[in-house]
This record gives C-alpha cells, sequence and structure tokens, in this order.
C-alpha cells in the first residue's frame, strides 16, 4: 500500500494560450499508491475531470499542460516521467498501463459491432502477436469478471441495459491489466442500484487484480464508504487530502466540511444539512489569496492575501493528510518532500 | 435543508472580487468581433477578393487601352507600352484583363446570390414545412440534380441572341441551387427535431419566427460555404461559356481571352503573355474564395475557433499541432507555478479571528 504507482507533482493545466488562458488545474500534488482508491471530489467546475484528462494527456485543444510531471512507476521497471513521454510511448503506455473510463462511457461503445468486436480489437492492437483464440478467451473471462455471462458475447450494444454497457466499458478498460485505472464518473447516469452493483464489482476486482483507481465523483457519499483516500478539489488546486475515515469524521478544510455537511448521514443523530454559499469561482478571475475565501464561513485576514500551502496539518493525524487553509498552517509543505515517504 | 440567507448576502457582494476588471471588457469585445480575420485563411482569402472586387469596380478606367483598340504591335511580349503584351490583332491583354475582371465578378456574385437564395427557400421549407412540400421541393431538387448543368446552360445562353452576363448568371443561379438545397434541407430536418424548436413550436411561436429565429441562424455556416462553392462554379461555368465561344463577345472576360489564345494558337506562337495572366487570375480568385470557405468552417466551428492558434511550441522543443488525445506539455518541470506561501510563524500561534462569527449564529 505505501509503495506509490503514480505521482503527481505541480500539474498545470491551461486552457487557451496566453493571457486569455483559464488556469483550469494549478499546481496539483497528489500520489496514487498501488492497491489504493483515490477518491477525487469537488463540485463541477473545479478541475477534476482536467486533472484526470491532463495527467493522462487526453485534454482535446485548447487544453495545454503549462508544468509538472506525472511519474509513473511499473511494477518491475524504472519509473518514467508520462509527460515526457514520445507519441509512440504514449500510445503504447496508455491502455496497457493506465486505462481511463470516461463519462457516459456506455455510450463510447460502437452501435454497429458485437461486443465481441469490440473487446477483441483492443488486445488486436495491444497484444498482436496474441492467437485468435486466446483473444477470444481473455474476452470471455473479463465479461466474467464484470459479471457479464460469456453468451452476451455475440450481443449488440442496444441488446444491453444501461448498466451492462456501463460494465463492458470497465471490463475493456481492465483487458490489458492496468496499473492505474483512471474513472470519470462512471456511473452518473446509472441508478443507486447499478452504481452500488458496479462499484462493489470494481472493489472486488481491485482485490483480484491489484491495481489501482482514481475515481472522479461529486458524490463524496459514495467516495466515503469505498475509497481508500479521497482527495477535495476547489477552484483547480487540491484544498484537502486525507484518509476516507478521517476526512469524514472531522474534515479540516471548511470547503470538505461544506462538501460532508449537504448529504444526510444514515447513522448517528440527526443535523440540519447546509449547502455551501455562493457559487463556484471564475476561473477566469479567480479570486486572490485562498479562493475559497469570498464563501468561507471561517475566513480570516490572511485568507484573502496569501494562497494557502498544501501541507500536513498540526493534529494528531496531520501524518497521514494535507489540507491547504490557514486555519491549519502547513508544518511541511507537501511539494518539499516526497509524499511517497509516508 | 435551509440555506441561511444572511450568509448569501453576504457571499454575493464578495463576488465582486471575483469578477473580472470591468477595463478588460471592451477590448475582448473587440477582439472577439474581429475573430474572424485573425484567422490567417480567411484574411488572406478576404484580401485577393478585395483586389478582385476593386479591379472589377475601377478596372475599366485605369485599363490603359480600350480593349478592342488595334494596334501595329502584333503578338509583342510584355513591353513598357503594354506590360503584360499584345494579342494577334495588337490589342492590350493588360487592359482585357482589367476590362474583363467586372464581367466575372458580377456574374459570380449575382449567379452566386440568386442560387443561394432559392437554395435556402427551397431547401429550408422542404425541411421544416414537411408533408406534400417536401415530397414536392425534393422531387424539384431531385430533377434540377440530375440536369446536367453546363450543357444546359450552353442551350440557354446560345439560345439569345448575344447573351449578356445577366442571362448567364441568371441561367446560372436557376440551375445551380440544387445541391445546396438538399443539404440545408437534411440539417433543417435534424434542426427541427431539436428541443428549443419543438419548444418554439410548443409555445405558439409562428412558423415564420421559429424558421428565421431558430433554424436560419443555425445554418448560416452552410449557406455560406454554399455560396462561396456557388460563387467558383459560377465563375468557372461562365469563363468556360466563354472559353467555348458562347457568350456574349461585347463583353470581355477572362474567358474571352483564353478563347482568343487558343484559337490563334497562342501556346504554340510561345505567347505565353496571353494566357498565362488569365488563367493566373482564375486561379487566384478559386483560391481567394476557397480559402474564405476554409475561414468560414474555422470560423463557426467552436472547436476550431476556440483554440485560435493550433500550433505550439513543446517543452521538447518541437513546434506541434494542438490535437485530440496528445496535449501538449509546454514545460515539464516539478516546479510550482503559482507560488502558495506559507505564512509567517508568529501567525500561527495567534488565535484567528473569525470575520463572520455572527453566522454561525444564523444557523
Amino acid at each position: 500500500m505505501n509503495e506509490p504507482v503514480l505521482e503527481i507533482r505541480n500539474l498545470n493545466v491551461d486552457y487557451g494560450l496566453g493571457d486569455q488562458a483559464v488556469h483550469a488545474v494549478r499546481d496539483v500534488n497528489l500520489t496514487l499508491h498501488r492497491g489504493e482508491v483515490l477518491g477525487l471530489a469537488g463540485e463541477s467546475g473545479s478541475g477534476k475531470s482536467t486533472l484526470a484528462y491532463g495527467l493522462t494527456r487526453l485534454l482535446a485543444p485548447p487544453g495545454v499542460i503549462t508544468g509538472g510531471e506525472v511519474i509513473y512507476h511499473p511494477e518491475k521497471a524504472d519509473p518514467y516521467d508520462v509527460l515526457a513521454l514520445s507519441d509512440n510511448n504514449l500510445r503504447k503506455f496508455r491502455w496497457a498501463e493506465t486505462a481511463i473510463v470516461f463519462q457516459g462511457a456506455m455510450n463510447s461503445l460502437n452501435p454497429v459491432h458485437k461486443i465481441s468486436t469490440q473487446l477483441n480489437d483492443v488486445l488486436q492492437a495491444h497484444e498482436p502477436k496474441m492467437s485468435a483464440h486466446s483473444r477470444n478467451a481473455r474476452c470471455r473471462e473479463m465479461l466474467k469478471l464484470v459479471g457479464i455471462s460469456a453468451d452476451r458475447m455475440d450481443a449488440y450494444p442496444h441488446q444491453l441495459s444501461g448498466g451492462m454497457r456501463q460494465r463492458v466499458m470497465i471490463g475493456m478498460a481492465l483487458i490489458l491489466q492496468p496499473q492505474v485505472v483512471i474513472m470519470d464518473e462512471p456511473t452518473t447516469a446509472l441508478d443507486v442500484v447499478m452504481q452500488r452493483q458496479i462499484l462493489g464489482q470494481l472493489i472486488e476486482l481491485r482485490e483480484r487484480l491489484g491495481f489501482s483507481v482514481i475515481f472522479i465523483t461529486h458524490d463524496l457519499s459514495l467516495l466515503v464508504e469505498f475509497s481508500n483516500r479521497i482527495a477535495i478539489m476547489y477552484g483547480g488546486r487540491i484544498v484537502e487530502e486525507a484518509p476516507a475515515a478521517a476526512l469524514y469524521r472531522d474534515s479540516l478544510h471548511p470547503y470538505s466540511a461544506g462538501l460532508l455537511g449537504s448529504f444526510p448521514a444514515l447513522r448517528g443523530p440527526r443535523r440540519e444539512l447546509s449547502g455551501i454559499p455562493g457559487s463556484p469561482p471564475d476561473l477566469k478571475g479567480m479570486p486572490s489569496g485562498c479562493s475559497f475565501h469570498p464563501r468561507c464561513p471561517k475566513a480570516f485576514d490572511p485568507c484573502s492575501e496569501h494562497i494557502p500551502v498544501l501541507g500536513r496539518p498540526d493534529t494528531t493525524d496531520g501524518s497521514t493528510r494535507t489540507v491547504a487553509c490557514h486555519l491549519h498552517p502547513a508544518q511541511v509543505p507537501a511539494g518539499v518532500s516526497s509524499p511517497g515517504e509516508r | 435543508m435551509t440555506i441561511p440567507t444572511s450568509s448569501i448576502d453576504q457571499v454575493i457582494p464578495g463576488e465582486g472580487a471575483m469578477a473580472q476588471p470591468e477595463a478588460a471588457t471592451p477590448t475582448k469585445a473587440k477582439r472577439q468581433r474581429f475573430r474572424f480575420l485573425a484567422n490567417a485563411k480567411a484574411t488572406t482569402g478576404l484580401v485577393i477578393m478585395g483586389i478582385y472586387l476593386l479591379f472589377a469596380v475601377i478596372g475599366p478606367w485605369v485599363a490603359p487601352y480600350d480593349p478592342n483598340a488595334r494596334s501595329n504591335d502584333l503578338v509583342a511580349p510584355p513591353s513598357g507600352a503594354h506590360w503584360l503584351g499584345t494579342t494577334h490583332l495588337g490589342q492590350d491583354v493588360l487592359s482585357q484583363l482589367l476590362v474583363g475582371t467586372r464581367g466575372v465578378m458580377v456574374v459570380g456574385l449575382a449567379a452566386g446570390i440568386a442560387a443561394t437564395i432559392v437554395s435556402v427557400v427551397v431547401g429550408v421549407s422542404a425541411g421544416y414545412l414537411g408533408g406534400g412540400w417536401d415530397d414536392t421541393l425534393s422531387a424539384l431538387s431531385n430533377v434540377f440534380l440530375v440536369i446536367p448543368a453546363l450543357p444546359l446552360i450552353i442551350i440557354v445562353a446560345s439560345t439569345f441572341e448575344n447573351a449578356g452576363s445577366s442571362i448567364v448568371a441568371v441561367t446560372i443561379g436557376l440551375t445551380a441551387w440544387a445541391w445546396g438545397a438538399r443539404v440545408l434541407r437534411a440539417q433543417t430536418l435534424s434542426l427541427r427535431k431539436r428541443d428549443y424548436v419543438e419548444a418554439a413550436r410548443a409555445s405558439g411561436e409562428s412558423t415564420w419566427r421559429v424558421i428565421f429565429f431558430e433554424i436560419l441562424p443555425n445554418l448560416s455556416a452552410i449557406i455560406a460555404s454554399g455560396f462561396v462553392g456557388t460563387v467558383i462554379f459560377a465563375v468557372s461555368t461562365e469563363i468556360t461559356l466563354a472559353f467555348i465561344g458562347i457568350g456574349g463577345i461585347s463583353n470581355w472576360n477572362w474567358g474571352e481571352i483564353l478563347f482568343w489564345a487558343q484559337s490563334q494558337q497562342a501556346l504554340s506562337q510561345g505567347a505565353w503573355w496571353w494566357f498565362v495572366p488569365a488563367g493566373l487570375a482564375i486561379a487566384f480568385l478559386g483560391t481567394a474564395l476557397s480559402l474564405i470557405n476554409f475561414g468560414i468552417d474555422e470560423f463557426v466551428s467552436p472547436r476550431l475557433r476556440s483554440a485560435g492558434k493550433t500550433k505550439i511550441k513543446t517543452a521538447s522543443g518541437h513546434t506541434v499541432r494542438m490535437r485530440v488525445g496528445f496535449t501538449p506539455v509546454l514545460a515539464n518541470t516539478a516546479a510550482p507555478r503559482t507560488h502558495a506561501v506559507p505564512l509567517p510563524i508568529n501567525l500561527n500561534g495567534a488565535t484567528p479571528v473569525l470575520r463572520s462569527s455572527g453566522k454561525e449564529g444564523a444557523q
């Protein structure tokens, strides 16, 4: 659990160039450990998806990466920087090492091809030496893993339900056994029963195959339940990152507290639900200092002037979490020491 | 489930800090208005087109000679007296070229406008009204689509004694609309099923309003590129007509020059100045119109438009084109760019003074 598999160091992503550029992701530091589910939460426009697409270099124009490193640690080789890969190596890296399940991925299936053809296609492209027989066997196995019986191999996408299609997409992402799977709101279009089923399966698969997951959602309650660590994003920055239970029990950043206060707990005493007043910041004209300060109920003098550092707070469990808030001044800035040491 | 209103009131004035500085707004609006011109292709096309239009207006006045006037310099190469040489009758080629510009431009633009109007009327009506209208108008455009345009124009133009450029323009305009009508009909069919069009109809807006305010603005790109395409077709058709000897002999145009050059075997005489300038003029006009067309395409496609600049220098020193799936990396360093500042140590010990302490009481 301690070994890092993906380290994001000071990643900066802009939309557009020059002074018209919008800084969508700013100085993000994040480490994904082997076998871990890392939740990425935040409201719309906080940069969650941009971060995920930025680190895989999948951003469509006019998105550009203006700085940072994404260090990938393969299982048996030296780590390398994904952002420095050549186009050819990047193509090889994708899917085989890092797979991504997109928002509304179930609509990514081509309606005129059978499921089996589309699964086979991936193997044909990435492992050309594989025999047709073993390819087929792998596809069957993969479908079985995601809970679809192998006789649906020859079905067309329209013959499957939304949940089944989504599971096919998850299976497709896992077919080359990548080390990292990025899931961008993979269950948003599904009902809660299906959500639960798919997430349960994902956790089970993770235990069996040992990959790591970056799970992007704005449903914080979902993350609290099944992720190991949660990172909260606001205005293109990570404002808090902590083990899921610790974040749920006591969140240090007022924004995390606001997010947690906006959905009801199943157990425990009844409390009043509260929203976060105001609206998300305009990324073109960010407020000075901490970008949350105009909406923050606990803002005080330094908030409007200084951008808080993401660092370890001075609480008892401070060594396992980081927060960027002047209420909890950083002991060690996260960027200085490698987060992988923990 | 209550959001305390007091806190919202307190937050909303704070949004003034989030808003962009007011002074930046006018320059931004200006930049957006001229964004079409920021496109290099469109600018080049428009500049060439502007030169042609200028000569279409002033051509007959600036022409050094009467294009029909004969002289004793027969098939003379370019010289100070005749910049582009002379023909077999000693006529000045430059003057013929300049005088001919107007005919070409008038026919091209008139035919383009006529064909575009017909194609919009037929295509949008067929697509939006549906039913019997659609059947009739689609049948009509299908008929015009299979009529071979050039032979028809030759027949029509040759039936008129001394057909002027207006007849040529009308004939081209009335035969070249069918393709545009078909494309517009298909797009209208798709547009009328969109939610905002259905909503407009459901709320009782008149057919005209729906067509003019909901449908036509969405078709502007197709109409514009259809117009440019028709102008190219009309110009080439007119030049073809003149080249094969149909069309008014009294009206000079570039096809006329090429007709005489061909019939007097300019090529075997080595008189390149006779046909090369006219050929280049046609080629440049076609290029200009195509560039404008590309410019329109990029302008109306939001994805292409928002990028503006599409080539970019990456960290590895290469200049690459922005494309999906390979986001350019401008700088590949782990150094933070926007510096977050650790607070001075004396603040660590101080108790934070809550600026809005009354708020929690309000909840």
